[in-house]
């Protein structure tokens, strides 16, 4: 295959993978736009393949056939309640694999300059590309290197981090070593002169000590993230991994790489603005860490938490007409969504109008709850986001909340000196009665109080979600 | 729990205040003595309802008979059926009636006993004496406050809502063509033109009425915030060319206020602009305590074609058409007929009887906040207080001012009105601001590539503009992405992230063999991605569908 064909097919995929991120727009063209995606790969992958510049077919076949099935094997067998940690486990890939690229970059080039003219005459792939380079092209190349290393790095950790805590196998708090955010600083600006000292020439050995310190730097700053900012982490590392393959795509010279890095990367950062937004809080204040000291005394909560049993809420459910079920990371801890759901089908069926609200940082992934209701067949026309069903609480008989905690307190809007002051919630209080779905009296995730709990329309129906739910669904037929 | 219980043993006035402790409270509803009117304060239904609250129900005979309740009925939900009207007033803790009590009845009144109807405290200081002198307690169904929490006991808004309804009823009998437009086989008939006055409650329910029968239907009312509730039952709100800020309905409870003279004049205009062309004119305006305001003229009815009909549910406080009579129909000179009914209600006496008899459980379910069969006459409550008249030998009315003024109505934004010119200058000014932001990021953006430009070569720099495009394409894309589909996007993401696979192509035919080793590598967990992303994603969007 000549390399015009292999441009070519280039920019059909490229065109194919902008149609299948714009395809995300709405619930049935995205059925359609991941053919676009898969089509898009298929043809990047097939022509790299065929093309002028590959090799070695027996082990790269059995590379991509061992990986295909178990991208497959895992794909088939994740619990949709699991998504995040498999999102973050699939990025760490990249970040390794983009490690991986840039040192045989730097290895590749090594050999090519210890060759005389005429071998490199001879040589084909990458090896002919870094051939032609003139001495202000490779040195690019090396900042190349460097930059899709450290990215890559970064990335790596970080997701292996970001993946452990969400799968609950590393302690979900905020954590730091003693030197915080100096450390870090002073890990950057070691891999910093590093970088410098590789770029004169010093050799490979710069780069494996910038891979162990980027590590480092990926794995201290999610350590240091706590709890409820892991949607952010979890797009952000997103970001990472597509700066990273872009990185890479300016090493090889491959447009089509530019071109998906760029897509992933902007995607994942405009995804942690969102998020962030959602939380009024600052993209820095996120990568800092944890939540920065209260400005002041926190309001004094006063009153009590009322219990309430399934019998009570399966009255006021029956009496309403109108209810709204406000799903929270609790909701997926307990897998309750089956139980949700079919409680949602048999008020339905009783003619009441059940809808839910889904804050932005609902879960622990960005559209976390519309993907759980999703898999428990719950119609996604009645899934509502904050802005569209935030008006509509003070005419809700019933509200529901189901393991969700700080998007509902009402403190972010009542108490400037809350942690989480200004962050937009759902106003559920302005229902006529909350149910608030919870296992203990804790404070949750992120540790702040929630006057919610104490108002006098809340009702908290103590225990684990899915078992309160089932209790309920036998007292509703 | 009482169907065993026998007149004969009933234990006599214990004077007690409601019997607290020793037998179950009464409630009890007589038939109504007015003549005509058909309805009752106490179904079956709501007997249930008032049972699960701990009383004991107890009704007249043939009190339901003209609502079309029998006997029978009351009995089997567990209602005791005495005879005769004193025999309930005796045996009875608490009294609930629709129609004020006549003098026989208010002579029944007793020490201690809680009477729930209807009552007009505003122009029966004599009644509400009586009752105090007597020492019952009266709740006037009519003074229940106009708050969000009371609405489930507004018995003038479920009367009103009937009363809408059957206007438009009543209107169709009287009128000689369709609602609807009709185009058939023998001509075309037009749809008739309705004019509902005054969008309350009643007025809402006419529009709602009218519209589903088929009818053009206008609307108007002297408080522009009720357009919006107009427009949403399918009416046209008919707005005038007047400049005037009306008194916010929220500050008077959610009832219209007297306009000014010169609105009213601008008001008129309009509608002998319209009466030729109305068919049908249904005219609910009413302002609390006052006469209905005159709004649809002689001359207007002059105008109107024969045939026409006028519904006028102000007929009571005067009509606001003066040619009304009240509790009559007329038919003018010119063949317009004018309804001047003023028990529309009762002319549905089974609808209204039920919600009336629920807005009276709901208020004894406020009353029973223990739900023991004991009332607790909370007069802290404001909902409570506001409509109780006569309380422990004293008259309560007026109420003083409801704690919580405002309906769900909020008060308008004080944002001073622009003019156009201001508008302009704002909007300019907010173009130019941007501008400015848009064309400062640009040019720090050309500095930026202008310096990377000067010092990299050619070659990086074609890969650089293509870098630089992709983001800007990736940035205009992900915008569009629904907030639902995040999570599928991180997958889809993840796995055309998985490109990386290409560089790691391109190195495996190295002859270096680490280069080989890590290229293998990559490509195996590259594909992970590839495969793992694209499956989870079809995978999810699969789940996703619509009710």
């Amino acid at each position: 295959m000549s390399i015009g064909i292999v441009m070519a097919a280039y920019i059909a995929a490229s065109v194919l993978f902008i149609l299948s991120l714009g395809g995300l727009s709405n619930m049935e063209k995205a059925k359609r736009a991941v053919w676009y995606g898969i089509v898009g790969m298929g043809v990047a992958v097939v022509v790299t393949i065929f093309g002028p510049d590959s090799g070695n077919y027996l082990l790269l076949l059995l590379a991509i056939a061992i990986g295909a099935y178990a991208g497959f094997y895992v794909a088939g067998k994740v619990q949709m309640t699991e998504m995040p940690q498999l999102v973050a486990a699939l990025h760490s890939f990249v970040g390794l694999a983009a490690v991986f690229i840039g040192l045989n970059a730097e290895l590749e080039l090594q050999t090519v300059l210890g060759m005389d003219d005429a071998a490199r005459e001879t040589l084909t792939g990458f090896g002919a590309v870094l051939a032609h380079k003139t001495g202000v092209e490779i040195s690019i190349l090396k900042v190349e290197v460097f930059l899709g290393i450290f990215i890559g790095a970064v990335t790596f950790t970080g997701s292996i981090i970001a993946f452990g805590k969400l799968a609950g196998k590393v302690d979900g708090g905020a954590k730091k070593l003693p030197g915080g955010h100096y450390l870090n600083a002073g890990a950057l600006v070691a891999s910093l002169i590093l970088g410098i000292m590789f770029f004169n020439g010093a050799g490979i050995w710069t780069m494996v000590a910038v891979i162990v310190i980027a590590g480092f730097i990926g794995y201290h700053l999610i350590m240091g993230i706590g709890g409820a900012d892991m949607p952010v982490v979890v797009s952000m590392l997103n970001s990472y991994s597509g700066w990273a393959a872009a990185a890479i795509g300016f090493t090889l010279g491959n447009d089509l790489l530019i071109v998906v890095g760029a897509l992933v990367g902007s995607s994942g950062a405009i995804l942690s603005y969102i998020m962030c937004k959602a939380m009024n809080r600052s993209f820095i204040s996120v990568i800092l860490g944890g939540f920065g000291g209260p400005s002041g005394p926190q309001m004094e909560v006063s009153g009590e938490q009322v219990a309430i049993g399934a019998d009570g809420v399966a009255a006021a459910l029956e009496d309403a007409d109108s209810i709204v079920i406000i799903p929270g990371y609790g909701m997926a801890v307990a897998q309750a969504q089956q139980s949700v759901s079919e409680l949602v089908k048999r008020l339905r069926a009783k003619g009441k109008n059940v809808r839910f609200a889904i804050h932005p940082v609902a879960g622990r992934l960005p559209g976390h709850m519309n993907v759980l209701l999703a898999e428990a067949r719950v119609p996604y026309d009645i899934v509502l986001e904050m802005d569209e069903i935030n008006d509509d609480f003070p005419t809700t008989d019933v509200a529901i909340v189901i393991g969700s905690n700080d998007i509902v307190n009402p403190a972010a809007q009542d108490d400037p000196n809350s942690p989480i002051a200004g962050m937009p919630v759902l106003e559920c209080w302005k229902a006529k009665q909350v149910f608030v779905s919870k296992r203990g009296q804790g404070t949750g995730y992120s540790g702040i109080e929630n006057p919610l709990f104490y108002k006098e329309n809340t009702r908290m129906f103590y225990g684990d979600a899915k078992a309160s739910l089932d209790k309920l669904l036998t007292m509703i037929e | 729990m009482v169907s065993d219980w026998k007149q004969d043993q009933w234990p006599g006035d214990s004077g007690l205040n409601y019997r607290k402790g020793d037998v179950n409270v009464k409630i009890g509803t007589p038939k109504e003595t007015f003549e005509g009117e058909a309805r009752v304060a106490m179904t079956p239904e709501s007997a249930k309802h008032l049972q699960k609250l701990g009383y004991d129900c107890v009704i007249e005979t043939g009190a339901g008979a003209a609502a079309g309740f029998s006997d029978k009925a009351y009995k089997d939900a567990g209602v005791s059926v005495v005879k005769t009207a004193a025999a309930l007033w005796k045996a009875s803790d608490v009294v609930t009636k629709v129609r004020q009590p006549n003098d026989t009845e208010a002579k029944r009144l007793r020490e201690g006993q809680l009477l729930i109807s209807f009552f007009n405290p505003a122009a029966n200081d004599k009644l509400m004496e009586v009752a105090r002198a007597k020492g019952a307690n009266v709740i006037a169904m009519e003074m229940v406050p106009r708050i969000s929490r009371a609405q489930k006991m507004d018995a003038l808004s479920s009367m009103a809502n009937i009363a809408g309804y059957r206007a438009v009823i009543e209107a169709g009998n009287n009128f000689g063509r369709f609602f609807t437009g009709q185009v058939t086989a023998a001509g075309k008939v037009p749809p008739a033109k309705v004019l509902v006055i005054g969008a309350g409650v009643a007025g809402l329910a006419a529009i709602g009425t009218s519209t589903s029968l088929g009818a053009i239907t206008y609307a108007f009312d002297v408080r522009p915030e009720v357009a919006e509730q107009v427009e949403s039952m399918g009416a046209e709100f008919v707005f005038l060319d007047f400049e005037e800020e009306q008194a916010d309905g929220a500050v008077t409870g959610g009832y219209a206020a007297v306009s000014s003279p010169e609105f009213r004049e601008a008001q008129l205009a309009k509608f002998r602009e319209l009466a030729p062309d109305i068919d049908i004119v249904i005219c609910t305006a009413l302002i609390p305590n006052r006469e209905a305001p005159e709004l649809w003229t002689p001359d207007m009815v002059e105008a109107m074609k024969p045939g026409s009909v006028i519904i006028d549910l102000a007929a009571e406080k005067g009509g606001n058409c003066k040619l009304t009579v009240m509790d009559e129909k007329i038919v003018t000179d010119n063949g317009v007929t004018i309804v001047g009914y003023t028990d529309f209600p009762s002319r549905m006496a089974a609808q209204a009887s039920t919600l009336y008899s629920n807005n009276i459980r709901h208020m004894m379910f406020d009353l029973t906040p223990e739900k023991d069969g004991q009332v607790n006459h909370n007069m802290e409550d404001d909902v409570i207080r506001g409509a109780t008249v006569t309380f422990d030998h004293e008259i309560t009315f007026p109420p003083p001012p409801p704690k919580i003024a405002a309906i769900a109505a909020k008060p308008k934004e004080t944002v001073p009105e622009l003019t156009p010119e201001e508008k302009r200058a704002v909007e300019v000014a907010a173009f130019k601001a941007d501008t400015k932001q848009q064309v400062g990021t640009l040019a720090i953006g050309a500095v930026v590539m202008l310096i990377i430009g000067a010092f990299a070569p050619a070659s990086f720099m074609q890969h650089f503009i293509v870098f630089a495009l992709a983001c800007f394409i990736g940035f205009q894309v992900i915008w569009n992405v629904a907030h639902a589909l995040h999570t599928p996007l991180m997958a889809v993401t993840n796995a055309i992230s998985g490109i990386v696979i290409l560089g790691a192509l391109l190195q495996i035919g190295s002859s270096n063999w680490l280069v080989v080793v890590l290229a293998t590598i990559s490509v195996l967990i590259a594909t992970i991605n590839i495969v793992g992303g694209f499956m989870v994603t079809r995978r999810m969007l699969a789940m996703f569908q619509k009710s």
